[in-house]
């Protein structure tokens, strides 16, 4: 297989984007990260795209087409593909986009991720969200999303002693971090009160323990690595990456407050880059919950099982803590464009290696992670950056 | 010569019910939304009460404070998105009953919750333009909010009515400037109960985009600061919304306080701005300037620039209850006599 690495990479800002489209964000993304890598639209072999429901959320299939026409590509007759695999579509495209790439089969590939989700109103929203979970099994009858993570929580709670506070805590810092990030769809601070007392959604589970409804895009560019510095003086190398599902409704599987998924995808992404948890600095892990960071820091073992609310309380995955977990902001904060969200991820990591990140910059970070799921983690991503010199 | 208020009467109707006897029936905290939507409690039309009854009150209201002749009234425009009947005017109705008929003309309006400021601006082109000595500018709702939704909260029910004209005006109308465009953030079809609505866009791309820049605009016409007027008002859909954007305008809290009637009674969308301004009528003396800004959903605002005159004196202002009054004069309902009197019950057909 040969290495790929990095070289451009691109977002927009997150939020209730009323006045763009989705083909705007998807090119604003796209332009960007092209930019950034100093590409010439012949250097572009193929474009792939990460991207939950436009189906649903625009009335629009056939997404992969329409990006690569909107940017100026059309004439390119490029392959184009869109990737769906629930809220982990979009590290999904990154992976197969390193295969190809890794495959010998192309030398650059753009990889987009874009969701635009507040055209349709929020009940709808939240059943599009909802049929990522077993609709036949689950959804039918009447288990929303927040529902099923409520639950995760719940048992967690009763095994591990894990409180509202500490859940609060993943919510409070990462709307901390999202006040750092000028394109986080909430750029301001909040108190443990304020997530205590916000309204229910799913008990335990409260409005400021769910992520929101984005609009959004985010795009990287991927080049094979020995070509890599010709297009950027600081490449990052992708080290690893491991996907896995599991049974996709949470009734069926083995254990309520571990993600297996996680657990096993983690497992192949750490193997494969010859790395352990020790030595990641800076980690993007889906939060589409508070309780999913908490389960996620533990399932990537970088904090024992069962001590991730304690863990996140006593500010060890706060920015330059033992380890900085969602520096971005998260989906909590930076927003939850589904689609978006996986290259989202590889976007902060790449400005965060890089040494790009402004206020929020890890110090010495050198190994960073990105972790995506989808639904309620039938399927996980796991992607392991490095700094390529 | 410049058209202007020459007299007005508002109608709040008398039952009230609080966010929290809302909120109890749809297992919400009714009293957090009250508190984020900053309403105590919205009113409630009675059994017998409509966008009719409401605006012929108003109407009546507006005509006992003065002694003029009712014929003189050339137009009578009633702007509701809640008139009783799809074909039919209200407007008519409020003619026969004020004595303007036969000879005027009139017709119901309908631009959500700024019929009625629209109905101000055609009554002061005809005032203005000689064709009538008088106009009747009538704004009025009894609005719906789909029961358990965010606006059932908030859609309350009354109405106001300004006689606008250019003799013996008691708040001079210099300036007014619209801002509209097509920004669907509220509606209702034909045959729909109630209306669907966008959540927070109904914010920040509607009601501030257009209130905000038809408020520069008026400011810019008029050549104007915040600091020069005694009064502001402005649609209140919430308590939050018209309070967010005065102090963004640079108006301060003094100012804006007694058009502010929705803490009281809720959204009476249509009635809205005008009951607001009505309030500072109450109050106002001669000189006060008084800055307004309306706004309805589809979207579009409606912006005045009013000085009240000597004239205000000669308005029995006392014939009437004044808003305060009315606003003050209330019965609290429970939710199931609420709903009885919002014809929420299925009855037996007579």
């Amino acid at each position: 297989m040969r290495d790929v690495a990095v070289i451009g990479v691109g977002e927009t800002e997150f939020g209730e984007l009323w006045d763009r489209s989705f083909r705007d964000l998807g090119i604003e993304a796209g332009l960007k990260a092209i930019q950034d890598a100093k590409l010439r639209s012949e250097d572009i072999d193929a474009v792939y795209i990460g991207n939950m429901s436009a189906g649903k959320f625009i009335d629009q299939e056939h997404v992969s087409a329409l990006v690569a026409d909107y940017s100026g590509l059309a004439d390119m007759h490029l392959p184009t593909v869109r990737v769906e695999g629930g809220g982990a579509c979009g590290a999904i495209a990154l992976l197969q986009a390193r295969l190809a790439i890794a495959s010998g089969m192309h030398d650059i590939v753009v990889v987009g991720g874009a969701e635009k989700m507040t055209d349709v109103g929020e009940v709808q929203a939240a059943e599009i969200l909802s049929s990522t979970a077993d609709q036949e099994w689950e959804s039918v009858f009447g288990a929303t999303f927040a529902g099923l993570y409520a639950m995760m929580a719940r048992r967690h709670m009763h095994e591990f002693g894990t409180t509202r506070e500490q859940m609060a805590a993943v919510a409070v810092k990462n709307h901390k971090n999202g006040a750092l990030n000028p394109e986080a769809q909430f750029q301001k601070e909040i108190t443990i009160d304020a997530v205590l007392q916000a309204p229910w959604v799913a008990e335990p589970l409260g409005l400021f323990d769910c992520a929101p409804l984005s609009d959004g895009a985010a795009a990287v560019v991927l080049c094979e690595a020995q070509r890599a510095r010709k297009f950027s003086d600081t490449p990052i190398r992708i080290a690893g990456s491991g996907q896995a599902s599991d049974f996709l409704a949470l009734h069926d599987r083995r254990d309520l407050t571990t993600l297996d998924a996680t657990v096993i995808a983690g497992k192949r992404a750490f193997h494969e880059a010859k790395m352990m948890p020790k030595d990641v600095q800076v980690a993007e892990v889906h939060d589409n919950f508070t309780i999913s960071e908490i389960l996620a820091i533990e399932d990537l073992r970088f904090i024992e099982k069962g001590k991730g609310g304690p863990a996140t309380a006593e500010g060890l995955t706060a920015l330059n803590g033992k380890i900085s977990v969602n520096t971005s902001g998260g989906l909590k904060a930076r927003g939850q464009p589904v689609g978006a969200t996986g290259v989202a991820q590889a976007v902060e990591i790449v400005r965060q290696l890089r040494g790009e990140a402004g206020k929020r910059q890890v110090v010495g970070a050198r190994h960073g992670l990105t972790h995506t799921l989808g639904g309620t983690g039938a399927t996980a991503v796991v992607h392991l950056f490095e700094r390529g010199d | 010569m410049k058209s202007g208020i020459v007299s007005y009467g508002g109608y709040i109707p008398r039952y009230r019910i609080r966010p929290k006897d809302i909120g109890v029936v749809w297992g919400a905290d009714g009293e957090a939304m009250g508190r984020g939507l900053n309403i105590r409690a919205k009113s409630v039309p009675g059994p017998d009460e409509d966008v009719i009854t409401i605006s012929v009150e108003a109407a009546r209201a507006c005509m006992a404070k003065v002694d003029l002749d009712p014929t003189d009234i050339g137009a009578i425009y009633v702007g509701s998105e809640s008139h009783p009947y799809a074909v039919k005017p209200t407007a008519t109705v409020v003619a026969e009953a004020i004595g303007s008929a036969p000879v005027l003309t009139a017709a119901d309006f309908e631009f959500a919750c700024k019929a009625g400021t629209a109905a101000i601006q055609t009554t002061m082109g005809l005032t203005l333009s000689k064709m009538m000595k008088y106009g009747l500018a009538i704004g009025a709702d009894t609005s719906q909010g789909a029961p358990g939704d965010a606006l059932e909260y908030s859609a309350s029910a009354g109405g106001a009515a300004l006689l606008i004209g250019v003799d013996h005006v008691a708040a001079e109308i210099a300036h007014t400037v619209s801002f509209t465009t097509d920004t669907p953030d509220f509606w209702r079809r034909e045959g729909q109960r109630y209306p669907s609505h966008g959540g927070r866009f109904t914010g920040e791309p509607a009601y501030f985009k257009h209130v905000l820049n038809c408020a520069q605009l008026l400011f810019k016409r008029a050549g104007t600061t915040a600091e020069e007027y005694d009064y502001a008002v402005f649609h209140q859909p919430n308590g939050k919304f018209p309070v967010r954007a005065a102090k963004q305008l640079g108006f301060k809290e003094g100012q804006i306080d007694a058009g502010l009637c929705v803490r009281e009674i809720g959204n009476t969308y249509s009635g809205a701005i005008m009951v607001g301004l009505c309030a500072i009528l109450d109050e106002a003396d001669p000189g006060d300037r008084i800055f307004a800004v309306g706004y309805g959903s589809g979207a579009g605002s409606d912006a005045f620039d009013l000085t009240v005159t000597e004239e205000i004196r000669k308005i029995r202002r006392d014939a009437t209850p004044s808003i305060k009054e009315m606003m003050a004069d209330s019965v609290f309902l429970d939710y199931a006599t609420y709903a009885k009197y919002r014809g929420k019950i299925l009855m037996r057909e007579a």
